[in-house]
Protein backbone atom coordinates (compact mmCIF):
# COMPACT_ATOMS: atom_id res chain seq x y z
CA UNK A 1 0.00 0.00 0.00
CA UNK A 2 2.51 2.77 1.95
CA UNK A 3 6.01 2.44 1.22
CA UNK A 4 8.62 5.09 1.53
CA UNK A 5 11.88 4.24 0.96
CA UNK A 6 14.89 5.94 2.75
CA UNK A 7 13.52 9.20 3.33
CA UNK A 8 15.17 12.13 4.36
CA UNK A 9 14.02 15.53 5.17
CA UNK A 10 15.97 19.12 6.63
CA UNK A 11 14.60 22.11 7.23
CA UNK A 12 16.73 25.15 6.42
CA UNK A 13 19.48 23.20 5.20
CA UNK A 14 22.67 25.03 5.63
CA UNK A 15 21.87 27.80 8.00
CA UNK A 16 22.29 27.81 11.96
CA UNK A 17 18.59 26.32 12.47
CA UNK A 18 19.46 23.44 10.13
CA UNK A 19 16.79 20.70 11.39
CA UNK A 20 17.24 17.10 9.82
CA UNK A 21 13.48 16.42 10.52
CA UNK A 22 13.39 12.65 8.93
CA UNK A 23 16.46 10.70 8.54
CA UNK A 24 16.39 7.61 6.12
CA UNK A 25 13.31 6.65 7.40
CA UNK A 26 11.69 3.65 6.11
CA UNK A 27 7.93 2.41 6.42
CA UNK A 28 5.69 0.09 4.89
CA UNK A 29 2.16 -0.22 5.40
CA UNK A 30 -0.27 -3.30 4.02
CA UNK A 31 -3.38 -3.01 2.84
CA UNK A 32 -5.58 -2.25 5.91
CA UNK A 33 -2.87 -1.94 8.33
CA UNK A 34 -3.79 1.43 11.25
CA UNK A 35 -0.45 2.85 12.50
CA UNK A 36 -0.33 4.66 15.02
CA UNK A 37 2.83 6.60 15.33
CA UNK A 38 4.03 8.29 18.27
CA UNK A 39 7.16 10.72 19.56
CA UNK A 40 8.11 13.74 21.12
CA UNK A 41 8.02 17.32 20.10
CA UNK A 42 10.07 17.87 17.16
CA UNK A 43 10.66 13.75 16.22
CA UNK A 44 9.64 14.12 12.79
CA UNK A 45 5.75 13.01 12.85
CA UNK A 46 4.44 15.58 11.17
CA UNK A 47 7.09 15.99 8.88
CA UNK A 48 6.34 11.72 8.34
CA UNK A 49 3.07 12.50 7.19
CA UNK A 50 3.25 15.98 5.46
CA UNK A 51 5.97 14.17 2.89
CA UNK A 52 3.71 11.61 2.85
CA UNK A 53 0.94 14.10 1.51
CA UNK A 54 3.47 15.99 -0.51
CA UNK A 55 3.29 19.55 1.43
CA UNK A 56 6.94 19.93 0.87
CA UNK A 57 9.05 17.80 -1.53
CA UNK A 58 11.72 15.10 0.08
CA UNK A 59 15.35 16.20 0.16
CA UNK A 60 15.98 12.26 -0.30
CA UNK A 61 14.34 8.66 -0.72
CA UNK A 62 11.20 7.83 -2.32
CA UNK A 63 7.42 7.18 -1.42
CA UNK A 64 5.16 4.83 -2.79
CA UNK A 65 1.50 4.43 -3.27
CA UNK A 66 0.53 1.02 -4.49
CA UNK A 67 3.82 0.60 -6.14
CA UNK A 68 3.77 4.08 -7.80
CA UNK A 69 6.37 6.52 -7.21
CA UNK A 70 4.38 9.34 -5.95
CA UNK A 71 8.10 11.03 -4.82
CA UNK A 72 7.53 14.49 -7.50
CA UNK A 73 3.85 14.35 -7.43
CA UNK A 74 2.50 17.81 -6.48
CA UNK A 75 0.13 17.80 -3.31
CA UNK A 76 -3.26 18.24 -5.16
CA UNK A 77 -2.13 15.56 -7.15
CA UNK A 78 -1.53 12.89 -4.40
CA UNK A 79 -4.73 14.11 -3.15
CA UNK A 80 -6.26 11.58 -5.17
CA UNK A 81 -5.17 8.82 -2.70
CA UNK A 82 -5.30 10.40 0.84
CA UNK A 83 -7.64 11.54 3.17
CA UNK A 84 -6.14 14.03 5.43
CA UNK A 85 -6.99 15.23 9.33
CA UNK A 86 -5.53 18.20 10.67
CA UNK A 87 -4.65 19.00 14.26
CA UNK A 88 -5.93 22.18 13.31
CA UNK A 89 -10.09 22.02 13.62
CA UNK A 90 -9.85 25.16 11.18
CA UNK A 91 -7.63 23.85 8.49
CA UNK A 92 -9.57 21.06 7.10
CA UNK A 93 -12.81 22.80 6.24
CA UNK A 94 -13.88 25.81 4.47
CA UNK A 95 -15.17 27.97 7.02
CA UNK A 96 -17.10 30.74 5.26
CA UNK A 97 -18.80 28.01 2.95
CA UNK A 98 -21.58 25.47 4.32
CA UNK A 99 -21.46 22.35 5.04
CA UNK A 100 -23.02 20.85 2.25
CA UNK A 101 -20.53 22.79 -0.26
CA UNK A 102 -17.62 21.42 1.69
CA UNK A 103 -18.97 17.92 1.63
CA UNK A 104 -19.30 18.31 -2.20
CA UNK A 105 -15.72 19.80 -2.79
CA UNK A 106 -14.26 17.12 -0.63
CA UNK A 107 -16.56 14.66 -2.73
CA UNK A 108 -15.00 15.18 -6.06
CA UNK A 109 -11.55 15.00 -4.81
CA UNK A 110 -9.10 13.73 -7.25
CA UNK A 111 -11.30 14.48 -9.53
CA UNK A 112 -11.76 17.45 -12.75
CA UNK A 113 -13.55 20.61 -11.23
CA UNK A 114 -16.20 21.37 -14.28
CA UNK A 115 -18.89 23.44 -14.88
CA UNK A 116 -21.50 20.92 -13.95
CA UNK A 117 -23.11 22.26 -10.65
CA UNK A 118 -21.69 22.37 -7.10
CA UNK A 119 -23.63 20.32 -5.13
CA UNK A 120 -26.70 17.46 -6.82
CA UNK A 121 -29.83 16.79 -5.05
CA UNK A 122 -29.01 13.45 -4.88
CA UNK A 123 -25.34 14.22 -3.35
CA UNK A 124 -28.07 16.37 -0.77
CA UNK A 125 -29.82 13.04 0.19
CA UNK A 126 -26.28 11.20 0.66
CA UNK A 127 -24.71 14.21 3.12
CA UNK A 128 -27.89 14.11 4.81
CA UNK A 129 -27.40 10.48 6.01
CA UNK A 130 -24.16 10.53 6.56
CA UNK A 131 -24.61 13.00 8.93
CA UNK A 132 -27.16 11.84 10.91
CA UNK A 133 -24.43 9.02 11.91
CA UNK A 134 -22.32 11.26 13.13
CA UNK A 135 -25.25 12.06 15.61
CA UNK A 136 -23.80 15.86 16.10
CA UNK A 137 -27.40 17.35 14.78
CA UNK A 138 -25.65 18.56 11.61
CA UNK A 139 -28.04 16.82 9.41
CA UNK A 140 -30.44 19.92 9.37
CA UNK A 141 -27.65 22.29 9.04
CA UNK A 142 -26.64 21.52 5.50
CA UNK A 143 -26.68 25.08 4.96
CA UNK A 144 -25.30 26.57 7.78
CA UNK A 145 -21.63 28.13 7.57
CA UNK A 146 -18.95 25.48 8.54
CA UNK A 147 -17.30 28.48 10.53
CA UNK A 148 -20.48 28.73 13.24
CA UNK A 149 -19.53 25.05 14.01
CA UNK A 150 -17.48 24.13 17.26
CA UNK A 151 -14.09 22.57 17.23
CA UNK A 152 -15.60 19.21 17.44
CA UNK A 153 -17.94 18.86 15.19
CA UNK A 154 -15.65 20.79 12.72
CA UNK A 155 -13.18 17.80 12.92
CA UNK A 156 -16.06 15.05 12.72
CA UNK A 157 -16.83 16.73 9.24
CA UNK A 158 -13.25 16.68 8.61
CA UNK A 159 -12.94 13.18 8.79
CA UNK A 160 -16.26 12.60 7.04
CA UNK A 161 -14.80 14.63 4.29
CA UNK A 162 -11.76 12.17 4.17
CA UNK A 163 -13.53 9.26 3.90
CA UNK A 164 -16.26 10.27 1.89
CA UNK A 165 -14.07 9.12 -1.37
CA UNK A 166 -12.58 5.83 0.60
CA UNK A 167 -8.76 7.19 0.02
CA UNK A 168 -5.82 4.68 -0.81
CA UNK A 169 -4.59 6.17 2.41
CA UNK A 170 -5.74 7.88 5.47
CA UNK A 171 -3.53 10.75 7.20
CA UNK A 172 -4.58 11.85 10.70
CA UNK A 173 -2.22 14.32 11.86
CA UNK A 174 -2.98 14.61 16.19
CA UNK A 175 -6.43 15.15 14.83
CA UNK A 176 -7.97 15.27 18.55
CA UNK A 177 -4.96 17.20 20.14
CA UNK A 178 -6.69 20.33 20.04
CA UNK A 179 -9.60 19.00 21.15
CA UNK A 180 -11.08 18.66 25.25
CA UNK A 181 -10.86 15.11 26.35
CA UNK A 182 -14.95 14.34 26.11
CA UNK A 183 -15.06 15.73 22.16
CA UNK A 184 -11.27 13.52 21.86
CA UNK A 185 -13.17 10.49 22.70
CA UNK A 186 -15.77 10.65 20.21
CA UNK A 187 -13.84 11.93 17.21
CA UNK A 188 -11.66 8.64 17.90
CA UNK A 189 -14.48 6.94 18.26
CA UNK A 190 -15.40 8.02 14.92
CA UNK A 191 -12.50 7.62 13.71
CA UNK A 192 -12.25 4.00 14.36
CA UNK A 193 -15.80 3.56 12.93
CA UNK A 194 -15.20 4.78 9.52
CA UNK A 195 -11.73 3.17 9.18
CA UNK A 196 -13.68 -0.08 9.80
CA UNK A 197 -16.22 0.45 7.93
CA UNK A 198 -14.58 1.25 4.94
CA UNK A 199 -11.45 -1.08 5.71
CA UNK A 200 -9.12 1.93 5.34
CA UNK A 201 -5.53 1.72 5.34
CA UNK A 202 -4.20 4.68 8.13
CA UNK A 203 -1.51 6.31 9.67
CA UNK A 204 -2.07 8.38 12.80
CA UNK A 205 0.18 10.58 14.25
CA UNK A 206 -0.51 11.10 18.04
CA UNK A 207 0.52 12.58 21.48
CA UNK A 208 -1.25 10.40 23.60
CA UNK A 209 -0.09 7.01 24.36
CA UNK A 210 -2.84 5.41 25.89
CA UNK A 211 -4.91 6.02 22.30
CA UNK A 212 -1.63 5.05 20.52
CA UNK A 213 -1.90 1.77 22.15
CA UNK A 214 -5.19 1.37 21.88
CA UNK A 215 -6.09 1.88 18.31
CA UNK A 216 -4.92 0.23 15.37
CA UNK A 217 -2.94 -2.93 14.88
CA UNK A 218 0.83 -1.14 14.74
CA UNK A 219 2.43 1.45 16.99
CA UNK A 220 5.78 3.29 15.59
CA UNK A 221 7.69 5.34 18.14
CA UNK A 222 9.74 8.02 16.46
CA UNK A 223 12.76 9.69 18.06
CA UNK A 224 15.36 12.29 16.18
CA UNK A 225 13.74 11.55 12.77
CA UNK A 226 13.74 8.07 13.13
CA UNK A 227 11.82 5.12 13.67
CA UNK A 228 13.02 3.83 17.30
CA UNK A 229 10.27 1.27 18.00
CA UNK A 230 8.09 -0.43 16.18
CA UNK A 231 5.35 -2.91 18.42
CA UNK A 232 2.44 -4.81 16.16
CA UNK A 233 0.43 -7.50 16.70
CA UNK A 234 -0.37 -9.52 19.83
CA UNK A 235 2.70 -7.96 21.64
CA UNK A 236 0.82 -4.13 20.95
CA UNK A 237 -2.56 -5.85 22.15
CA UNK A 238 -1.02 -6.28 26.10
CA UNK A 239 1.05 -3.36 25.77
CA UNK A 240 1.02 -0.71 28.59
CA UNK A 241 2.07 2.51 29.00
CA UNK A 242 4.93 1.66 31.05
CA UNK A 243 6.30 -0.96 29.00
CA UNK A 244 6.47 1.18 26.26
CA UNK A 245 8.52 4.33 27.85
CA UNK A 246 10.38 1.16 29.23
CA UNK A 247 10.96 -0.07 25.39
CA UNK A 248 11.51 3.10 24.52
CA UNK A 249 14.52 4.54 26.77
CA UNK A 250 16.14 0.94 25.94
CA UNK A 251 16.11 1.78 22.18
CA UNK A 252 18.06 5.07 23.49
CA UNK A 253 15.66 7.71 23.19
CA UNK A 254 14.55 9.91 25.77
CA UNK A 255 11.56 11.31 26.76
CA UNK A 256 12.37 13.85 29.39
CA UNK A 257 10.66 17.42 29.22
CA UNK A 258 8.10 16.36 26.85
CA UNK A 259 4.24 17.00 26.34
CA UNK A 260 3.98 13.07 25.52
CA UNK A 261 4.73 11.68 29.51
CA UNK A 262 2.01 13.77 30.73
CA UNK A 263 -0.57 13.32 28.41
CA UNK B 1 -30.32 68.43 -9.85
CA UNK B 2 -32.23 65.13 -11.63
CA UNK B 3 -29.45 65.93 -14.35
CA UNK B 4 -26.73 65.52 -11.93
CA UNK B 5 -28.09 62.03 -10.38
CA UNK B 6 -29.17 60.11 -13.48
CA UNK B 7 -25.31 60.81 -14.49
CA UNK B 8 -24.19 59.57 -11.55
CA UNK B 9 -26.62 56.83 -11.76
CA UNK B 10 -25.07 55.75 -15.13
CA UNK B 11 -21.77 56.25 -14.53
CA UNK B 12 -22.37 54.01 -11.39
CA UNK B 13 -23.76 50.93 -12.99
CA UNK B 14 -20.64 51.49 -15.24
CA UNK B 15 -18.04 51.23 -12.43
CA UNK B 16 -20.01 48.66 -11.34
CA UNK B 17 -18.74 46.22 -13.27
CA UNK B 18 -15.19 47.02 -12.40
CA UNK B 19 -16.75 46.94 -8.69
CA UNK B 20 -17.31 43.42 -9.04
CA UNK B 21 -14.13 42.64 -10.54
CA UNK B 22 -12.58 44.14 -7.09
CA UNK B 23 -15.21 41.79 -5.24
CA UNK B 24 -13.61 38.36 -7.19
CA UNK B 25 -10.05 39.30 -6.53
CA UNK B 26 -10.53 41.46 -2.66
CA UNK B 27 -13.31 38.68 -0.85
CA UNK B 28 -13.55 35.60 -2.70
CA UNK B 29 -10.12 35.52 -3.41
CA UNK B 30 -8.78 37.09 -0.56
CA UNK B 31 -6.06 38.81 -2.52
CA UNK B 32 -5.54 43.07 -2.77
CA UNK B 33 -5.04 42.66 -6.79
CA UNK B 34 -3.39 46.14 -7.67
CA UNK B 35 -3.40 45.53 -11.33
CA UNK B 36 -6.54 47.04 -12.29
CA UNK B 37 -5.26 50.42 -11.74
CA UNK B 38 -3.81 49.54 -15.29
CA UNK B 39 -6.45 47.03 -16.70
CA UNK B 40 -9.35 49.85 -16.43
CA UNK B 41 -7.39 52.04 -18.97
CA UNK B 42 -6.19 49.28 -20.68
CA UNK B 43 -10.05 48.15 -21.45
CA UNK B 44 -10.57 51.88 -22.38
CA UNK B 45 -7.51 52.32 -24.69
CA UNK B 46 -8.02 48.88 -26.59
CA UNK B 47 -11.87 49.92 -27.13
CA UNK B 48 -10.81 53.37 -28.24
CA UNK B 49 -8.15 52.54 -30.38
CA UNK B 50 -10.35 49.91 -31.81
CA UNK B 51 -13.29 52.40 -32.42
CA UNK B 52 -11.43 54.64 -33.97
CA UNK B 53 -10.44 52.22 -37.10
CA UNK B 54 -14.23 51.92 -37.49
CA UNK B 55 -14.23 48.59 -35.46
CA UNK B 56 -17.65 47.17 -34.48
CA UNK B 57 -18.23 48.95 -30.81
CA UNK B 58 -19.34 45.66 -28.92
CA UNK B 59 -16.49 43.74 -30.41
CA UNK B 60 -13.95 46.45 -29.43
CA UNK B 61 -15.74 46.04 -25.97
CA UNK B 62 -14.65 42.52 -25.94
CA UNK B 63 -11.73 42.70 -27.16
CA UNK B 64 -10.93 45.48 -24.48
CA UNK B 65 -12.05 42.55 -21.86
CA UNK B 66 -10.45 39.71 -24.07
CA UNK B 67 -7.05 41.79 -23.25
CA UNK B 68 -8.37 42.42 -19.47
CA UNK B 69 -8.30 38.88 -18.48
CA UNK B 70 -4.17 38.91 -20.19
CA UNK B 71 -3.49 41.10 -17.89
CA UNK B 72 -5.02 39.30 -15.17
CA UNK B 73 -2.96 36.18 -16.12
CA UNK B 74 0.13 38.09 -16.41
CA UNK B 75 -0.19 38.58 -12.59
CA UNK B 76 -1.55 35.42 -11.83
CA UNK B 77 1.64 34.02 -13.30
CA UNK B 78 3.73 36.05 -11.81
CA UNK B 79 1.96 35.37 -8.27
CA UNK B 80 1.60 31.57 -8.50
CA UNK B 81 4.68 30.48 -11.16
CA UNK B 82 7.22 33.04 -10.10
CA UNK B 83 6.23 33.59 -6.14
CA UNK B 84 5.80 37.42 -6.16
CA UNK B 85 3.46 38.37 -3.24
CA UNK B 86 0.03 38.92 -4.83
CA UNK B 87 -0.10 42.44 -4.14
CA UNK B 88 3.68 43.42 -5.65
CA UNK B 89 2.41 41.21 -8.45
CA UNK B 90 -0.34 43.82 -9.25
CA UNK B 91 1.55 46.81 -9.08
CA UNK B 92 4.28 45.28 -11.85
CA UNK B 93 1.47 44.47 -13.76
CA UNK B 94 -0.17 48.18 -13.36
CA UNK B 95 3.27 50.09 -13.96
CA UNK B 96 3.67 47.37 -17.61
CA UNK B 97 0.57 48.54 -18.20
CA UNK B 98 1.41 52.10 -18.62
CA UNK B 99 3.76 51.76 -21.36
CA UNK B 100 1.06 49.43 -22.95
CA UNK B 101 -1.68 51.44 -22.46
CA UNK B 102 0.42 54.70 -24.19
CA UNK B 103 1.64 52.04 -27.08
CA UNK B 104 -1.69 51.02 -27.85
CA UNK B 105 -3.23 54.53 -28.39
CA UNK B 106 -0.29 56.01 -29.39
CA UNK B 107 -0.88 58.98 -27.26
CA UNK B 108 -1.47 59.74 -23.75
CA UNK B 109 -5.20 59.63 -24.97
CA UNK B 110 -7.80 59.14 -27.80
CA UNK B 111 -10.99 60.97 -28.83
CA UNK B 112 -13.89 58.58 -30.03
CA UNK B 113 -16.00 61.93 -30.18
CA UNK B 114 -18.96 61.66 -33.00
CA UNK B 115 -17.83 57.87 -33.45
CA UNK B 116 -19.97 54.79 -32.83
CA UNK B 117 -19.98 53.63 -29.35
CA UNK B 118 -22.53 50.97 -27.40
CA UNK B 119 -24.71 53.84 -26.65
CA UNK B 120 -25.29 55.18 -30.06
CA UNK B 121 -27.57 52.93 -31.34
CA UNK B 122 -29.71 53.42 -27.97
CA UNK B 123 -29.15 57.28 -28.58
CA UNK B 124 -30.33 57.42 -31.90
CA UNK B 125 -33.73 55.90 -30.73
CA UNK B 126 -34.19 59.25 -29.06
CA UNK B 127 -32.91 58.61 -25.60
CA UNK B 128 -31.02 60.91 -23.54
CA UNK B 129 -27.13 59.61 -22.91
CA UNK B 130 -27.61 59.08 -19.30
CA UNK B 131 -30.67 56.60 -19.93
CA UNK B 132 -28.74 55.01 -22.78
CA UNK B 133 -26.21 54.38 -20.44
CA UNK B 134 -28.07 53.59 -17.88
CA UNK B 135 -30.18 50.88 -20.12
CA UNK B 136 -27.02 49.22 -21.27
CA UNK B 137 -25.12 49.25 -18.11
CA UNK B 138 -27.45 48.00 -16.24
CA UNK B 139 -28.40 45.62 -18.88
CA UNK B 140 -24.99 44.20 -18.06
CA UNK B 141 -25.07 44.58 -14.68
CA UNK B 142 -27.57 41.96 -14.29
CA UNK B 143 -26.64 39.60 -17.34
CA UNK B 144 -23.17 39.71 -15.10
CA UNK B 145 -25.19 38.63 -11.70
CA UNK B 146 -26.42 35.53 -13.52
CA UNK B 147 -23.72 34.58 -15.11
CA UNK B 148 -21.39 34.60 -11.71
CA UNK B 149 -24.51 33.79 -9.78
CA UNK B 150 -24.74 30.76 -11.77
CA UNK B 151 -20.49 30.23 -12.40
CA UNK B 152 -19.76 30.70 -8.57
CA UNK B 153 -22.19 27.56 -7.92
CA UNK B 154 -20.54 25.07 -10.31
CA UNK B 155 -17.80 22.65 -8.89
CA UNK B 156 -15.49 25.13 -10.50
CA UNK B 157 -16.79 27.82 -8.92
CA UNK B 158 -16.97 26.55 -5.55
CA UNK B 159 -13.05 25.27 -6.16
CA UNK B 160 -12.43 28.98 -6.34
CA UNK B 161 -14.56 30.53 -3.44
CA UNK B 162 -12.50 27.85 -1.23
CA UNK B 163 -9.37 28.58 -2.16
CA UNK B 164 -9.86 32.11 -1.16
CA UNK B 165 -11.02 30.52 1.94
CA UNK B 166 -8.17 27.88 2.95
CA UNK B 167 -6.11 26.89 0.37
CA UNK B 168 -4.29 24.25 2.51
CA UNK B 169 -7.46 21.99 2.90
CA UNK B 170 -8.46 23.55 -0.89
CA UNK B 171 -4.77 21.09 -1.94
CA UNK B 172 -5.88 18.12 0.61
CA UNK B 173 -9.18 17.82 -2.02
CA UNK B 174 -6.69 17.90 -4.82
CA UNK B 175 -7.42 21.34 -6.08
CA UNK B 176 -4.15 23.66 -7.63
CA UNK B 177 -4.65 26.28 -5.84
CA UNK B 178 -2.27 28.00 -8.58
CA UNK B 179 -4.58 27.58 -11.22
CA UNK B 180 -7.83 28.46 -9.12
CA UNK B 181 -5.96 31.99 -8.47
CA UNK B 182 -4.80 32.87 -11.64
CA UNK B 183 -8.60 31.81 -13.13
CA UNK B 184 -9.82 34.20 -10.65
CA UNK B 185 -7.18 37.18 -11.31
CA UNK B 186 -8.44 36.55 -15.07
CA UNK B 187 -12.11 37.24 -15.05
CA UNK B 188 -11.71 39.77 -12.09
CA UNK B 189 -9.25 41.55 -14.72
CA UNK B 190 -11.71 40.96 -17.53
CA UNK B 191 -14.76 42.69 -16.33
CA UNK B 192 -12.79 45.43 -14.92
CA UNK B 193 -11.32 46.02 -18.68
CA UNK B 194 -15.07 45.85 -19.74
CA UNK B 195 -16.16 48.12 -17.16
CA UNK B 196 -13.12 50.86 -18.47
CA UNK B 197 -14.29 49.91 -22.00
CA UNK B 198 -17.81 51.51 -21.32
CA UNK B 199 -16.51 54.32 -19.26
CA UNK B 200 -14.61 54.99 -22.14
CA UNK B 201 -17.54 55.20 -24.23
CA UNK B 202 -19.42 56.79 -21.91
CA UNK B 203 -17.07 59.98 -21.67
CA UNK B 204 -16.22 59.93 -25.38
CA UNK B 205 -12.09 58.79 -24.89
CA UNK B 206 -9.67 57.29 -23.27
CA UNK B 207 -7.12 58.50 -20.89
CA UNK B 208 -3.87 56.85 -19.64
CA UNK B 209 -4.42 58.44 -16.51
CA UNK B 210 -8.02 57.43 -16.10
CA UNK B 211 -7.08 54.13 -13.66
CA UNK B 212 -5.08 56.10 -11.07
CA UNK B 213 -7.12 55.74 -7.22
CA UNK B 214 -9.90 52.91 -9.30
CA UNK B 215 -9.18 50.75 -7.12
CA UNK B 216 -9.74 52.80 -3.91
CA UNK B 217 -13.02 53.71 -5.55
CA UNK B 218 -13.71 49.77 -6.29
CA UNK B 219 -13.08 49.32 -2.84
CA UNK B 220 -15.11 52.26 -1.53
CA UNK B 221 -17.86 50.85 -4.30
CA UNK B 222 -17.62 47.31 -2.44
CA UNK B 223 -17.83 48.50 0.98
CA UNK B 224 -20.68 51.17 1.08
CA UNK B 225 -22.85 48.13 -0.60
CA UNK B 226 -21.65 45.39 1.84
CA UNK B 227 -22.29 48.13 5.14
CA UNK B 228 -25.86 49.73 3.22
CA UNK B 229 -27.37 46.70 1.24
CA UNK B 230 -25.25 43.19 2.40
CA UNK B 231 -27.08 40.41 2.72
CA UNK B 232 -26.43 36.41 3.24
CA UNK B 233 -26.38 34.91 0.26
CA UNK B 234 -24.13 35.32 -2.72
CA UNK B 235 -26.99 36.84 -5.57
CA UNK B 236 -27.75 39.31 -2.61
CA UNK B 237 -24.63 40.60 -2.24
CA UNK B 238 -23.75 40.96 -6.18
CA UNK B 239 -27.16 43.00 -6.15
CA UNK B 240 -25.06 45.39 -2.94
CA UNK B 241 -22.12 45.89 -5.12
CA UNK B 242 -23.73 47.13 -7.71
CA UNK B 243 -26.03 49.51 -5.57
CA UNK B 244 -22.63 50.41 -3.71
CA UNK B 245 -21.39 51.66 -7.02
CA UNK B 246 -23.94 53.76 -7.76
CA UNK B 247 -24.66 55.04 -4.08
CA UNK B 248 -20.99 56.01 -3.98
CA UNK B 249 -21.26 57.84 -7.40
CA UNK B 250 -24.15 59.90 -6.08
CA UNK B 251 -22.65 60.40 -2.92
CA UNK B 252 -19.35 61.69 -5.09
CA UNK B 253 -21.92 63.80 -7.00
CA UNK B 254 -23.71 65.55 -4.33
CA UNK B 255 -20.46 66.48 -2.40
CA UNK B 256 -19.16 68.10 -5.55
CA UNK B 257 -22.45 69.83 -6.23
CA UNK B 258 -22.43 71.17 -2.36
CA UNK B 259 -19.37 72.99 -3.94
CA UNK B 260 -16.21 70.13 -2.97
CA UNK B 261 -13.27 71.35 -4.99
CA UNK B 262 -12.71 67.97 -7.24
CA UNK B 263 -8.94 68.34 -6.82
CA UNK B 264 -9.81 66.85 -3.18
CA UNK B 265 -11.89 64.23 -4.52
CA UNK B 266 -9.21 60.99 -4.06
CA UNK B 267 -8.33 62.07 -0.59
CA UNK B 268 -12.01 62.62 0.10
CA UNK B 269 -12.62 58.83 -1.29
CA UNK B 270 -9.26 57.81 0.48
CA UNK B 271 -10.62 58.58 3.91
CA UNK B 272 -13.84 57.25 3.35
CA UNK B 273 -12.35 54.09 2.17
CA UNK B 274 -9.90 54.09 5.20
CA UNK B 275 -12.92 54.73 7.81
CA UNK B 276 -15.50 52.04 6.32
CA UNK B 277 -12.77 49.64 6.45
CA UNK B 278 -12.15 50.61 10.41
CA UNK B 279 -15.79 50.23 10.66
CA UNK B 280 -16.25 46.35 11.67
CA UNK B 281 -13.14 47.18 14.52
CA UNK B 282 -14.32 50.24 15.56
CA UNK B 283 -18.25 48.81 16.85
CA UNK B 284 -15.80 46.24 18.39
CA UNK B 285 -13.87 48.96 20.04
CA UNK B 286 -17.27 51.52 20.63
CA UNK B 287 -18.69 47.82 22.46
CA UNK B 288 -15.86 47.45 25.31
CA UNK B 289 -16.10 51.49 25.87
CA UNK B 290 -19.31 51.24 26.18
CA UNK B 291 -18.94 48.20 28.45
CA UNK B 292 -15.94 49.53 30.84
CA UNK B 293 -17.76 52.83 30.97
CA UNK B 294 -20.89 50.71 32.07
CA UNK B 295 -19.27 48.77 34.86
CA UNK B 296 -17.53 51.68 36.60
CA UNK B 297 -20.91 53.40 36.89
CA UNK B 298 -22.30 50.10 38.24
Amino acid sequence: MLEVQNLTKVFNRGTVNEKVALSQVSLKLEAGDFVTVIGGNGAGKSTLLNSVAGVFPADGGRILLDQKDVTRLSEHRRAQYLGRVFQDPMMGTASDMNIEENLALAYRRGKRRTLKWGVTGAERARYRDLLRELDLGLENRLTDKVGLLSGGQRQALTLLMATLQAPRLLLLDEHTAALDPKTAAKVLALTQKLVEENHLTTLMVTHNMHDAIRLGNRLIMMNEGKIALEIAGQQKQSLHKADLIALFEKSGGSLESDRMLLS
Amino acid sequence: MTQVLLGAVSLGLLWSIMTIGVYITYRILDVADLSVEGSLPLGAAVACALIVKKTDPYLASLCAMGCGCLAGLCTGLLHTKLKIPALLSGILTMIALYSVNLRIMGAPNVSILRMNTVFRPLIRLGMSSSAAIIVVGGGCAVLLITVLYWFFGTELGSAIRATGNNQRMVRAQGINTDTMKILGLVISNGLVALSGAFIAQSQNFADVQMGTGSIVIGLASLIIGEVLFGGKNFYRRLVALILGAVVYRMIIALVLEMGMNPNDLKLFTAITVALALWLPQGKELLRTVKKSAGRERA
